[in-house]
């Protein structure tokens, strides 16, 4: 009935000679959330850059995918010199500043309200995780992209973030993370297992 | 409909500019020490050639140019090392406007911060040379122009360069030589001025590099951009 938001069709993988992963097909449709999980090195994150068409690598196959799109990395792209919020009110890819209430809505959400006018550099680096995670409780694009998105958090984090995706899903976007450890999410999850996948 | 996209494209370009203003403002730094490396230098010159005010004053022009080149490239070096490190390129390359717009916000910004402040100070510093007052004129026009191009020449190879480590001394071989003619009308417009000749065609030669760089360096930024993600 709705369009999914991402079509991979036996996408592979290749960095240098080596095939990381072949013949990945996966589609997510409104709704849902995918865990791409596998352990250390098997192409969790080449996957996911790949879904951004950030990829650094060879990718083959077909995939079709919504431009409204947010990707969070390693790397969160935030600025230690300024403050949370002035690094949650323009985006790097962000086209509409989000309104000073929305802001504090996302930072008290995950927690760091308290925080939101000392600078980035001074905050541990599981309250750098959670500014960069408040950008989920922005108003923000339908499909989510996210790259080990529990690393840093503690428990009471996680539980947070577990919900947002689930309330994110019911509201019409879908969500697919990578994680080695299985996230405490339900039935709503599909779990991609990266493993089956692996080489040629 | 076009007209909704055009205000928030503005919107976006202005708000980014913002944001890059601030980054910049948040570590002072950054502007003070091409300041302060431009202020040794000049310091430098009257101990080593002697303090004739007369000479100075017939070389202050080349000097003046070459240490205002030199800053400007300390200030292209850092242009988008930190936004590649932290992820910022990768966003904005994966944002839905063009790459070749989004990076104008922050090239405007770091003008801002450091050509424009540098031409502004430079009369001081030309003071110091013994550079007559008259040619005050002259030398901030030369200079506003001047750091302009190369902050968008040096913005092309910084962009090229940004994912080399210790990429400092391949950006410098990079855009040096493409740094000579602006160096060359520059001076030449203020000896010029300093000779009571027309200063024009050189400043007019400047003119037309600001508006040619300005169409077409971010095009370029954009693609180096690219190549250095591997995008």
């Amino acid at each position: 009935m709705t369009e999914p938001l991402l079509m991979a069709h036996e996408l592979s993988i290749q960095k240098g000679v080596r095939a990381l992963l072949s013949n990945v097909s996966l589609t997510v449709n409104q709704g849902d959330v995918w865990q791409l999980a596998g352990g250390n090195g098997v192409g969790k994150t080449s996957l996911l850059r790949a879904f951004a068409r950030l990829a650094r690598i060879e990718v083959f196959g077909r995939l079709e995918r919504c431009e409204d799109v947010l990707y969070s990395g390693h790397s969160a792209a935030l600025k230690g010199a300024l403050t949370p919020r002035q690094n949650l009110m323009t985006h790097p890819s962000g086209l509409n500043a989000p309104s000073d209430m929305a802001i504090d809505t996302a930072l008290e959400a995950v927690g760091v309200l308290s925080h939101a006018d000392v600078q980035t550099a001074r905050l541990s680096a599981g309250q750098k995780r959670r500014v960069a995670l408040a950008r989920l409780f922005l108003p923000s694009p339908r499909l989510w992209l996210l790259d080990e998105p529990f690393t840093a958090l503690d428990v009471q984090g996680v539980k947070v973030l577990e919900a947002r995706f689930l309330e994110h899903a019911r509201s019409g976007g879908a969500v697919v993370f990578t994680s080695h450890q299985s996230a405490a999410l339900g039935d709503e999850l599909k779990v991609l297992n990266l493993e089956h996948y692996c080489g040629d | 409909m076009t007209d909704q996209a055009g205000i928030d494209t503005l919107q976006y370009l202005r708000g980014q500019t913002a944001r890059h203003v601030r980054l910049q403002l948040a570590s002072p730094s950054e502007i003070v020490n091409p300041l302060l490396f431009f202020l040794l230098v000049v310091i430098l010159f009257p101990l080593g050639l002697g303090p004739d005010p007369e000479r100075l004053a017939l070389l202050a022009p080349g000097i003046l140019w070459v240490v205002a080149l030199l800053a400007n490239l300390m200030i292209c070096m850092r242009l988008f090392v930190d936004d590649f490190e932290d992820g910022s390129l990768e966003q904005l390359a994966m944002a839905s406007m063009p790459l070749a717009l989004s990076v104008i916000p922050q090239l405007l910004a770091a003008w801002m911060t450091g050509g424009l402040v540098l031409s502004l100070a430079a009369p001081l510093f030309g003071m110091m040379l013994g550079l007559p007052v008259s040619a005050a004129p002259v030398l901030v026009a030369s200079l506003l122009m001047g750091t302009a191009i190369m902050l968008l020449l040096g913005a092309v190879g910084a962009a090229l360069t940004v994912g080399v480590r210790r990429g400092g001394i391949l950006l410098a071989l990079l855009i040096l030589p493409l740094y000579i003619p602006v160096l060359i009308a520059g001076t030449r417009a203020l000896d010029e001025a300093l000779h009571s000749g027309d200063p024009a065609v050189a400043l007019a030669f400047l003119g037309a590099g600001v508006t040619g760089g300005l169409l077409l360096a971010p095009l370029a930024i954009a693609a180096g951009l690219r190549v250095s993600l591997e995008l």
